[in-house]
């Protein structure tokens, strides 16, 4: 009897291919990383073994303080914002007829297909004083002078949460779809109007797939370092447009190896405060 | 007074009648059941006076107030869902008095009355578990608390207990029926089970395509059906076509003379006649109409007979004991009782 779940479950060793692929793939590097960023930098142009805290102790300075600020600030509100417009979003749409959500879901899903690059330049363009909506809002004569809104703050975040967006849509869209539309129907009968029954039974109860969209909107927009380029004014490059340009303009290794691991554990710290505020209380 | 009346009540969807001119009255304090096949409207209905449907026409009164235009959240209904829709973010105390929340009834007396409803519903001390935590007739009773939280004027239910099994459902049913008598709510409860409409009801309404064929006491129902199908949905019975003719039932070419308490309700020409299984007699071939037995059933507390005269099945219920001994293929003399059958269209 104790041997029959081994015959019908899959065989052992099966459970050291997603440790192999976690290895291989993720601490591996992870552990390059980390040598390099207790490297000595050659400045002839690359690296040799070592180990001291140089790297980071350069980091520890007002002007890095204030990019791992903008960094997080950024992506927090474009995390922020893509929940806020998402979630109502979603909940509309799950209310939609079959064929219209399909529909949607398939625009949403072929922005996934677009690059960084494109996204990048097709807002400056947009955004822009000769070919840019300023020309629109001039014509319709909301403004006296065509203006430019790139690069900007707005441009940044505008971008960020293009990309964002479908992501916090497709998290977001089967919880949402699964809820079971006779909740809120109850909530309304004992006495609950809209709003309420929206912020007391529809929120609470998906607040898990809250956490995780904004926690997938964060991270994902937190390694974004082409668009604070494109879009952003040099005071809003992030941390990951200043490990781009240590690793490849500056040829400092050790560096922005030291940055990554920096930007890497606050983000795991605000991650793992994230998912503490979407755990259930109580639950099992 | 919480009389609880329906005017001419339509509901279209699309092009599809889901509701055809529905008329009734519930008086005061009665228990109701809205029974009818799947899809007949039942569901509709409910929401229509719960307020989640808006009528195409027609007008809903709640103790004499009309109530077609007022939205749900201001009518003050009691509701349980078929899917029970238990609140899986709160505790069952708060899932209880979540009705009283939203009215802004402070915390002491809301504790107060989830402990008063847990002994109602006799699940006292669970009011700190998560419905996830419960058993599916816990959860049933979680919901019918919740529902009785604000004393309803109208408590309404849609099929609360199709999701138990047979016994446990059998002991809710009672209890059910109990705790309505003891508060004395107005309650609309819709079932597609006619034992459970039977076990519950003061008043049965029976539906079929969105137009209410019957409706009236239990047993006035099931003794005197308005029509065929109402005859064929509540209990078993037996219906055969026939002709009326000066006061005589001719069945399978045989005449019967109508005797007093057969209740005809079609004065002449065709019509079906309706016999329950326990009025069908069996004797000697040439004591009626011919019959051959296709089947015997013993259950101890009474015997089935299926049989089958001309092109029609006929069952009648034995009592146990019965001196008569039938087997398949014995040819019987069917007689169905005086007094107990019922002619309709
Ligand atoms: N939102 C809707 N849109 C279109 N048709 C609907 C809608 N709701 C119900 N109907 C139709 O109206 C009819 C009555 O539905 P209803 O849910 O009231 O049936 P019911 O008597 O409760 O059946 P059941 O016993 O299966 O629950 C059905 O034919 C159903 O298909
Ligand atoms: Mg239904």
């Amino acid at each position: 009897m104790t041997d029959m779940p081994s015959q019908t479950a899959a065989p052992r060793w099966l459970g050291l291919w997603p440790a192999a692929m976690l290895t291989l793939f993720f601490l591996a590097p992870f552990g390059i990383m980390l040598a390099v960023s207790v490297a000595h930098r050659d400045v002839s142009g690359f690296y040799e073994w070592g180990f001291e805290w140089d790297s980071y102790a350069r980091f520890l300075s007002v002007f890095f303080a204030k990019v791992m600020a903008v960094s997080l600030s950024v992506s927090l509100a474009a995390a922020a914002i893509c929940v806020l417009l998402g979630f109502p979003f979603t909940v509309f749409l799950s209310a939609m007829g079959h064929t219209a959500q399909t529909r949607i879901l398939v625009v949403l899903l072929s922005v996934l297909a677009l690059s960084e690059v494109i996204i990048g330049f097709s807002l400056s363009t947009l955004l822009s004083q000769t070919a840019g909506i300023g020309n629109l809002f001039h014509w319709l004569g909301l403004i006296p002078e065509p203006r430019a809104y790139t690069p900007s703050l707005f441009a940044l975040i505008a971008g960020l949460c293009y990309i964002g967006f479908p992501f916090a849509v497709l998290v977001l869209y089967p919880p949402v779809s699964r809820l079971d539309p006779e909740l809120i129907e109850a909530a309304r009968v004992m006495g609950a109007s809209g709003p309420r029954a929206f912020f007391g039974v529809i929120i609470p109860n998906l607040r898990g797939a809250i956490v995780g969209a904004f926690i997938l909107v964060f991270v994902f927009t937190l390694g974004s370092y082409l668009l604070p380029q494109l879009l952003g004014r040099s005071e809003h490059w992030t941390l990951s447009v200043h490990i781009t340009d240590q690793a490849i303009y500056q040829s400092n290794l050790p560096f922005a190896a030291a940055m990554s691991v920096f930007l890497m554990l606050v983000a795991l710290a605000l991650v793992g405060l994230a998912s503490l505020a979407g755990r259930e209380r109580g639950a099992a | 007074m919480t009389t609880l009346r329906i005017e001419g009540l339509s509901k279209l969807f699309g092009t599809f009648k889901a509701l055809d001119d529905v008329s009734l009255e519930i008086p005061d304090g009665k228990f109701v059941c809205l029974l009818g096949p799947s899809g007949c409207g039942k569901t509709t209905l409910l929401r229509v006076i719960a307020g989640l449907e808006t009528p195409s026409a027609g007008r809903v009164f709640v103790g004499g107030a009309d109530q077609t235009l007022v939205p749900t959240h201001k009518r003050g209904m009691g509701m349980v869902f078929q899917s029970l829709a238990l609140f899986p973010h709160l505790d069952v105390a708060d899932n209880i008095t979540y009705p009283l929340a939203i009215r802004g009834v402070d915390k002491a007396t809301r504790r107060a009355r989830a402990e008063e409803l847990l002994d109602l519903v006799r699940l006292p001390g669970l009011g700190a578990r998560r419905v996830h935590q419960l058993s599916g007739g816990q959860r049933q009773r979680v919901a019918i608390a919740r529902g009785l939280s604000i004393n309803p004027q109208v408590f309404l239910l849609d099929e609360p207990l199709s999701a138990l099994d047979a016994s446990l459902r059998e002991h809710m049913q009672i209890e059910l029926r109990q705790i309505q008598q003891s508060l004395g709510v107005t309650t609309v409860v819709v079932t597609h089970d006619q034992k459970e409409a039977l076990t519950m009801a003061d008043l049965v309404i029976v539906m079929k395509d969105g137009v209410i064929q019957q409706a009236g006491a239990p047993m006035e129902i099931y003794h005197n059906p308005a029509n065929a199908f109402v005859a064929g949905f509540i209990g078993t019975t037996n219906l055969l076509p026939c002709e009326i003719n000066a006061g005589a039932i001719s069945v399978l070419g045989h005449s019967l003379a109508a005797a007093d308490g057969d209740r005809i309700a079609v004065s002449r020409g065709p019509a079906s006649l309706s016999v329950r299984p326990e009025h069908v007699l069996l004797g000697a071939p040439e004591e009626g109409l011919r019959a051959e037995v296709t089947f015997v059933r013993d259950l101890g507390e009474s015997r089935h007979v299926l049989m089958r005269a001309g092109d029609q099945d006929i069952t009648a219920h034995l009592p146990p004991g019965g001196a008569l001994r039938v087997a398949p293929g014995d040819t019987v003399g069917v007689s169905f009782r005086p007094g107990e059958r019922v002619v309709v269209q």
